[in-house]
């Protein structure tokens, strides 16, 4: 096949070169084609594809109709989100979520990586390890069973709280409104903090353990070692993750808030990703819920882009 | 280590650092306590007799140890059926996915195909906007995916995530091993079998966890598809029905189906104690895999983290 291209080469005069040599090279490397074009076909179709369907959200969309026999109505669903008092309590619900789980996720996660990071032990370390990222794999509605139990009437969270004589009557923790955003933070803190904890520890290993023995022998402390040796070997992975969670405030997750979710927290359980499955799967209303879903999107595209603009502004390099 | 290094050189453990490592390790040992305890808790409150857990105060240990709960999940022919979905989808929907995602990572991790740009670029994009459920759900239906098995394997097909994972790591293969085989006349199909996939056992087994623990987690898109098709339901599905019930009402589909098929009192079952053994049955599997997990899935973070 090599000899055969070379004398091509040769003998083809220079005009023809565009599509001969393109056509040649898609015939050389048949098989690569041939490995690629139907997954591409796939991506188109099963991932770009469905971007048609937000054309939906200017229509009053109707599953029986035809394309060309949709009603336009411009803005009208994205006018009824913002003066509906029901959307304007989703949104606030999906920024406190997000906002909360962002602080706590980075806090407690870094918090764990400096932890297990000095702990001497390499055996414990493990163990610990092992533990923490176990939750992360087990499916949601696995811990949302959990955490109903734990938080039940009967559960421990009451027992250990009446025990220790915090509260004086068991609690219906998941039925009263205030309690969720905190719940949910809990929850998603119980369920990925070993496994957030994994990059910080990678990023740790990074640094110098020369600069840990001259703080030493200067006489810094523990803990002033680990504010000016390990926090600042950190930074730019901090930073790079930052961004990115940034760009997904919005994304506040649907599992949890739908498996916890009930009657009598829905004023501060329900966000934009619920509030679509509601809409749009259980009431039909295909046209507002993609609206909603749309204006998620493009909020978090803004925030990502704006992260990103303000950290290579502060001198810290962004995403790309 | 650090320290180990420290008390060699002479100078020992400072009192700051004694009262450190104690809280530390304190503080740690009751982190694994409350990763574990609920797990443990539905453990034993699967294992005790259903009308004696009502009662409560049930912790780490079954107070009136019974198989009880085990057999009457068992029983159901629900349960069974939601099994073996679980099952098939997360063994066939990670065999292709995982030989999908190594042809494309292959192709696109030859330095010299014409596409390699353009097919990464097209596959990285899905990563950062999707076209949300409504749109993809009515493009399900266009399809006739809806009511069907294959709803759970064709739209997860390929994960970009995954890809990329692959890729680096075949991009990180030794050139020569490719050359020689090209010198000995091999087609690209050839050394994508007999080369590559023997030699990517590493990250193959990272992905392949990846995507057995998502299709066995999955509950979604049966909530969204498939809801009415009683005999294309999974496990996690039925859970997740059992706990919305429990939590809206005080009995719930299977949990009183469960209820009313055993009437005397020894033979009990409550919602509760039907939740926990649910519980466990879904999440035995992943609790088996984990040690194989464990192994290879920080290999597979740090791998996607280059790139």
């Amino acid at each position: 096949m090599q000899s055969e291209t070379t004398s091509d080469v040769l003998l083809t005069p220079k005009k023809e070169k565009g599509l001969k040599a393109f056509l040649r090279k898609c015939k050389q490397q048949q098989t690569l084609l041939l490995m690629t074009i139907p997954f591409v076909i796939w991506v188109i179709i099963f991932k770009y594809l469905p971007i048609w369907g937000w054309t939906m959200a200017f229509q009053d969309f109707k599953p029986a109709l035809r394309f060309s026999e949709q009603e336009w109505v411009a803005f009208k669903h994205f006018l009824f989100l913002f003066t509906d008092d029901r959307f304007l309590g989703v949104l606030r619900n999906t920024l406190a979520q997000s906002i909360i789980n962002l602080v706590l996720g980075f806090v407690t996660a870094i918090g764990l990586a400096i932890l297990l990071n000095e702990l001497s032990n390499i055996k414990f370390k493990r163990v610990v390890q092992t533990i923490s990222y176990l939750p992360h794999f087990l499916s949601w509605v696995v811990a949302a069973a959990l955490v109903s139990s734990v938080l039940s009437i009967d559960g421990i969270f009451n027992d250990l709280l009446t025990s220790l004589g915090l509260i004086k009557e068991d609690i219906l923790w998941l039925g009263v409104g205030e309690y969720f955003w905190g719940i949910l933070g809990a929850a998603e803190t119980w369920k990925n903090v070993g496994w957030n904890a994994i990059i910080y520890l990678a990023a740790i290993s990074m640094i110098d353990q020369e600069q840990y023995e001259a703080a030493k022998i200067d006489g810094a402390s523990r803990l002033q070692r680990i504010r000016h040796i390990t926090i600042p070997g950190m930074k730019s992975v901090i930073v790079v993750l930052l961004i990115m969670n940034i760009g997904y405030i919005l994304e506040s997750g649907f599992e949890p808030q739908y498996l916890l979710g009930n009657g009598m927290n829905v004023e501060y359980s329900e966000n934009i990703d619920v509030f679509v499955i509601k809409y749009g799967i259980s009431m039909f209303n295909f046209s507002l819920a993609t609206a909603a879903g749309i204006f998620k999107t493009i909020i978090s595209f803004i925030f990502l882009i704006a992260a990103n603009s303000f950290s290579k502004k502060m001198g810290q390099g962004g995403l790309y | 280590m650090e320290f180990w290094k420290l008390q060699k050189s002479g100078m020992g453990k400072t009192r700051e650092d004694v009262i450190f490592d104690t809280c530390n390790v304190i503080f740690l040992v009751l982190l694994c306590v409350v990763m574990l305890y609920p797990f443990l808790n539905q453990i034993a409150i699967s294992l005790n007799d259903a009308t004696d857990s009502v009662k409560g105060g049930i912790y780490l240990w079954p107070r009136e140890f019974t198989w009880n709960n085990y057999s009457h999940v068992f029983e159901e022919a629900a349960v069974i059926q939601a099994i073996i979905i679980s099952v098939l989808r997360t063994l066939i929907g990670t065999g292709v996915g995982l030989l999908c995602t190594a042809m494309v990572a292959y192709a696109i991790a030859q330095p010299k195909f014409m596409f390699k740009k353009s097919v990464t670029i097209i596959f990285i994009m899905t990563m950062y906007f999707n076209g949300g459920l409504i749109p993809t759900f009515l493009l399900m239906k266009e399809l006739q995916l809806i009511g069907t098995f294959w709803v759970y394997i064709l739209p997860t097909l390929i994960s970009a995530f995954n890809l990329i994972i692959m890729r680096s790591f075949i991009e990180g293969l030794p050139k020569s091993i490719f050359e020689s085989a090209r010198i000995d006349g091999a087609g690209d199909f050839r050394i994508f079998f007999k080369i590559v996939l023997p030699l990517s056992l590493p990250v193959l087994a990272t992905v392949a966890l990846f995507v057995a623990v998502f299709q066995w987690n999955q509950w979604f898109d049966v909530f969204l598809y498939n809801s009415s098709n009683e005999h294309l339901t999974t496990l996690q599905y039925e859970l997740m029905k059992i706990l919305q019930n429990s939590s809206t009402t005080s009995s719930g589909d299977m949990a009183s189906a469960f209820a009313n098929s055993s009437d005397s009192g020894s033979n009990q079952v409550t919602p509760k104690s039907i939740q926990a053994t649910m519980t466990i049955v879904a999440s035995v599997p992943i609790i088996l895999v984990y040690p194989f997990l464990q192994k290879y899935f920080v290999k597979g973070m740090t791998l996607g983290a280059v790139k």
